[in-house]
């Protein structure tokens, strides 16, 4: 007894240790990196600090960024680099500054392509010193704060709960057939048996070709999350031909390019799944397919990007996007759902012919500023005896509309 | 009799376990007469094997002009922009139809970083830090040619506009956004 017991006292005891060595290592890393960020912070709180940050943001950072090459050349400790007076005189007034004569101002000017630098005049020697305490102390580094990854949701359960109750049932049918006598089960299970195939059968062919859930994955995983949903850049900035086309449009690499010239590293919130690196790594996929080196300078090689059609309709069927979207206004979420919500698409509506007919029983025809059709309009509302006409009404379910 | 049951069950589980573990969003569903599904002409963004990249959606060819497409003549130059600054003039008449296209387009294209009144510090992107130093539009000496001139070619950080816009709807955009910064400067 005595031996077992010290036995477990020792089991205990290691136990014990190893739980504290477990918790204790993660804990101190942790101290020793907040402590480093306290460390850091003072010299962002300084007032000029703040204040060069916010000229520089709203007056320089148009051409101008801290650590690279952009429009105009990178501004990262200027202040060692150049005399503050020479500084003092370039950004007040470069024009001025280089009809002087000053061979560097020129030299710069040259460099970079000719391009003429606005003029600051209303910039004191305080802004500009502000403005240098930026450049020279940079950005705050973000500490990589990781969202909870969300619990995964329970998708699917319902359909696992119909195949584990057919298949209970099938193996009673199976059980009567083998085992029991009773001729009256017999029967009443076969009809069972038929009356199942019927229905998974049916929806089997029903679901032919519908694809509702589709999630094909893309060359770049591109997250309308991030796009449409945080920073609410609208549907048709990228997709600008809806408006005017059949197809809705899948942005050319130029539009993508409107914002990542600038935006070429994310600083968004994360996930454990995507995080930072995830995220640049998708950006620098684009800039390789837009002509971008590792540099971020114009090479001129291109790639297309060979992205997967998540809605296909079959050609037997017409659809239009800019009936839709002009003439009908219809709002894009009304057919793709909650695509901000989105982080990789996939078709929210299961496109079927029914579907279709439905929101064409359902919506009202607006016949507002519509006077090319106010008397045919008028007539179909006395034919139907209505105050609105549908679009089913106005012939929105004829076969020929969309089959031809 | 006993095994035949059990293998005859087994079977079973196998089969539903199967087209359960099978149902993979990432592919498309099975066709019926998938003849009648595809098309035999080109569809948008096809790969058309046809030319280096086999990509169905190019610039139209030099020299030809698409169905639609008005010529800009003022090149992407410095001396471009002051040529189209002075000169350039708009050919729509103000009207109320083309203000409001205007402010429908703007509010598609331009409010993300000039922000609704032009003023650029209340929009979406400015407000989150992604694009910085959009100036407002009572600061910059703008003229009609000029606004037009800008959404064709971008200038600075703003990249060309041209392929989201059609040539009705920049110089209707020019119209809303010459009303923006009266609005602006009174």
């Amino acid at each position: 007894m005595e031996i077992v017991k010290r036995h477990i006292k020792l089991t205990r005891l290691v136990a014990c240790l190893a739980f504290l060595m477990f918790f204790a290592t993660p804990s101190s890393a942790q101290e020793s990196v907040e402590a480093e960020v306290t460390e850091d912070l003072s010299q962002y709180q300084t007032e000029s600090y703040k204040k060069g940050r916010s000229i520089f943001k709203s007056k320089c950072a148009s051409c101008h960024k801290l650590d690279k090459k952009f429009i105009g050349p990178g501004l990262s400790n200027i202040g060692d680099k150049r005399e503050v007076e020479w500084l003092q005189e370039w950004i007040k007034d470069n024009g001025a500054f280089r009809a002087s004569g000053d061979a560097d101002a020129i030299a710069v000017f040259n460099e970079y392509g000719g391009v003429v630098m606005s003029a600051f005049p209303e910039l004191s020697n305080e802004d500009i010193d502000a403005i240098l305490e930026y450049t020279k102390v940079g950005e705050k580094k973000k500490v990589g704060a990781v969202a909870e990854a969300s619990e995964e949701e329970q998708e699917g359960s319902d359909a696992w709960m119909v195949y584990l109750v057919t298949l209970i049932i099938v193996l009673g049918i199976l059980w009567v057939f083998f085992k029991s006598d009773n001729g009256f089960l017999k029967i009443v299970s076969v009809i069972i048996l038929i009356l199942l195939l019927v229905y998974y059968g049916f929806s089997a062919l029903m679901n032919l070709d519908v694809n509702e859930g589709y999630q094909p994955i893309q060359p770049i995983a591109f997250s309308h999350k991030i796009h449409a949903g945080d920073n609410k850049i609208e549907c048709q900035y990228c997709h600008s031909s809806a408006k005017h086309s059949k197809t809705s449009g899948i942005p050319s690499v130029n539009v993508c390019m409107n914002c990542h010239l600038l935006i070429q590293e994310y600083d968004g919130d994360v996930t454990a799944e995507h995080n930072k690196e995830f995220y640049d790594g998708e950006i620098a996929k684009l800039l390789d397919a837009a002509g971008y080196d590792e540099e971020g300078q114009y090479d001129g090689k291109l790639e297309p990007i060979k992205w997967v059609r998540v809605h296909n309709l079959p050609d037997f069927v017409y659809y239009n996007h800019s009936q839709h979207v002009n003439v009908a206004g219809l709002d894009c979420a009304k057919c793709h759902g909650p695509v901000e919500e989105m982080e990789e698409v996939y078709q929210y509506s299961p496109l079927t012919m029914g579907w279709c007919i439905d929101c064409h029983k359902e919506t009202q025809v607006d016949l507002k500023g519509n006077e090319y059709y106010a008397n045919i309009h008028k007539q179909l509302a006395a034919k139907y005896g209505v105050n609105k006409v549908t679009v089913a009404q106005l012939g929105g379910k004829e076969c020929g509309k969309c089959h031809y | 009799m006993k095994l035949k049951f059990t293998k005859i069950s087994a079977i079973l589980l196998l089969i539903v376990i199967t087209t359960i573990s099978c149902k993979d969003n990432t592919k498309p569903g099975l066709q019926y007469f998938p003849d009648m599904y595809v098309p035999i002409g080109y569809e948008p963004y096809s790969d058309i094997q046809v030319g280096e990249h086999s990509m169905g959606s190019m610039l139209p060819v030099e020299g030809t002009i698409a169905r639609g497409q008005v010529l800009y003549d003022y090149p992407n130059t410095i001396q471009g922009y002051d040529d189209a600054k002075a000169n350039s003039k708009n050919p729509l008449m103000l009207t109320t139809t083309n203000l409001e296209n205007g402010k429908k387009m703007y509010g598609i294209y331009c409010a993300i970083c000039h922000g609704k009144k032009g003023d650029s510090s209340e929009s979406t992107l400015m407000k989150r830090e992604k694009f910085v130093g959009v100036p407002n539009y009572n600061d910059r000496d703008i003229t009609e040619g000029s606004i037009y001139h800008v959404i064709m070619y971008g200038k600075n950080v703003m990249g060309s506009h041209a392929s989201q816009l059609k040539y009705k709807e920049r110089w209707q955009v020019v119209q809303y956004v010459e009303k923006l910064r009266q609005d602006l400067l009174k």
